[in-house]
């Protein structure tokens, strides 16, 4: 962990507001840039900032790596889920239109879910990557 | 108008020098945030060019990500890059060749943001006009990514996930036995 104290408070600050920015360029990305996978990357970032301020054994304390390969398969599975859901539906592969009565709907709704997918998969990844290259000759 | 304009030589100007400054510097901690600046750099073009959603993704993995990354690579090597000792003739062959190749491509290359380029016309105007209508997405590029082109995104997803997978496999698996092997060393 750093000594630095100017460092660690800066953290504190920037870290939350880096995870509310992530989900703003998340479920902000139907009306402006943005999307899953630039919001996975802004909330593994937040993780990476932490790690390198408080160390990497606090870190995976918060968030263990564990979760992070949860994260990565689930966001594939969920995506390739709802493909899977507009077949049984009815529909074609991926067509979210059978998702809903309304086809305005549907998509929003499947947008939705595959957004949440690539967020999962992308930030899993992100993060698991990460603790694979510092867990070898720590960052602390 | 001449804002762009400027805004444009202004960034193009710096990557140039980024790209000097890569050269000459030898120390490697320099030469990994020199990187990220470099892409810094690029999301500012990309952003200039109308390409919010590419700037956030330069921006947020090149010079968020790809900096640690290296930096954690680096805590591995040493901090100085050794002076090559191989003849520097044929790189330098080989740059100026694919320079020149790139050059001569791009005379091909029509003008930035002519309304009747290629790209314009494809599939891009029937996005555009019928998006409202199929869709119902504010941001047309959510919607082309997401759901004109789904498969594409899946198969994105799917190389992230696997590309997490496989780093997993190469370097979580080795630290363990290496783990293993120092015990018995000492």
């Amino acid at each position: 962990m750093s000594r630095n104290v100017i460092l660690r408070i800066a953290t504190k600050v920037l870290c939350p507001n880096i995870f509310l920015f992530a989900l703003y360029v998340q479920f902000h990305g139907d009306y402006g840039p943005g999307g899953g996978f630039q919001a996975g990357v802004i909330m593994a970032a937040g993780f990476v900032l932490y790690a390198l301020v408080y160390g990497l054994e606090r870190t995976q304390g918060v968030f263990p790596p564990l979760w992070g390969h949860v994260s990565m398969a689930s966001g594939a599975f969920l995506y390739a889920g709802v493909g899977v859901v507009t077949l049984l539906l009815g529909g074609n592969f991926l067509d979210y239109n059978a998702l809903a009565v309304d086809h305005h709907d549907g998509q929003h709704w499947g947008i939705f879910t595959v957004e949440l997918g690539v967020l999962l998969t992308v930030f899993g990844a992100m993060i698991s990557i990460f603790y694979a290259f510092a867990g070898r000759r720590g960052l602390d | 108008m001449i804002l762009t304009e400027f805004v444009d030589i202004a960034l193009l100007a710096l990557l140039a020098i980024t790209g000097l400054a890569l050269l000459k510097i030898r120390d490697l901690v320099a030469v990994v945030m020199l990187g990220g600046i470099y892409s810094l750099l690029c999301a500012g073009l990309f952003l200039v060019m109308d390409a919010p959603d590419v700037a956030i993704t330069e921006a947020a993995v090149g010079v968020g990500i790809a900096t640690v990354l290296l930096v954690g690579a680096l805590t591995l090597i040493e901090r100085e890059e050794r002076p090559s000792q191989h003849s520097r003739a044929l790189p330098l062959v080989v740059v100026l060749f694919t320079g020149a190749m790139l050059t001569y491509g791009i005379l091909d290359v029509p003008p930035f943001g002519e309304a009747d380029n290629p790209v314009q016309e494809h599939v891009t105007p029937r996005y555009l006009e019928e998006q409202e209508e199929e869709i119902g997405v504010e941001n047309v590029v959510t919607a082309v990514l997401a759901s004109y082109r789904g498969y594409d995104t899946l198969g994105e997803t799917t190389v992230i996930f696997a590309a997490g997978i496989g780093v997993l496999l190469l370097l979580s698996g080795r630290k363990e036995r290496r783990a293993g092997s120092e015990e018995d060393a000492s």
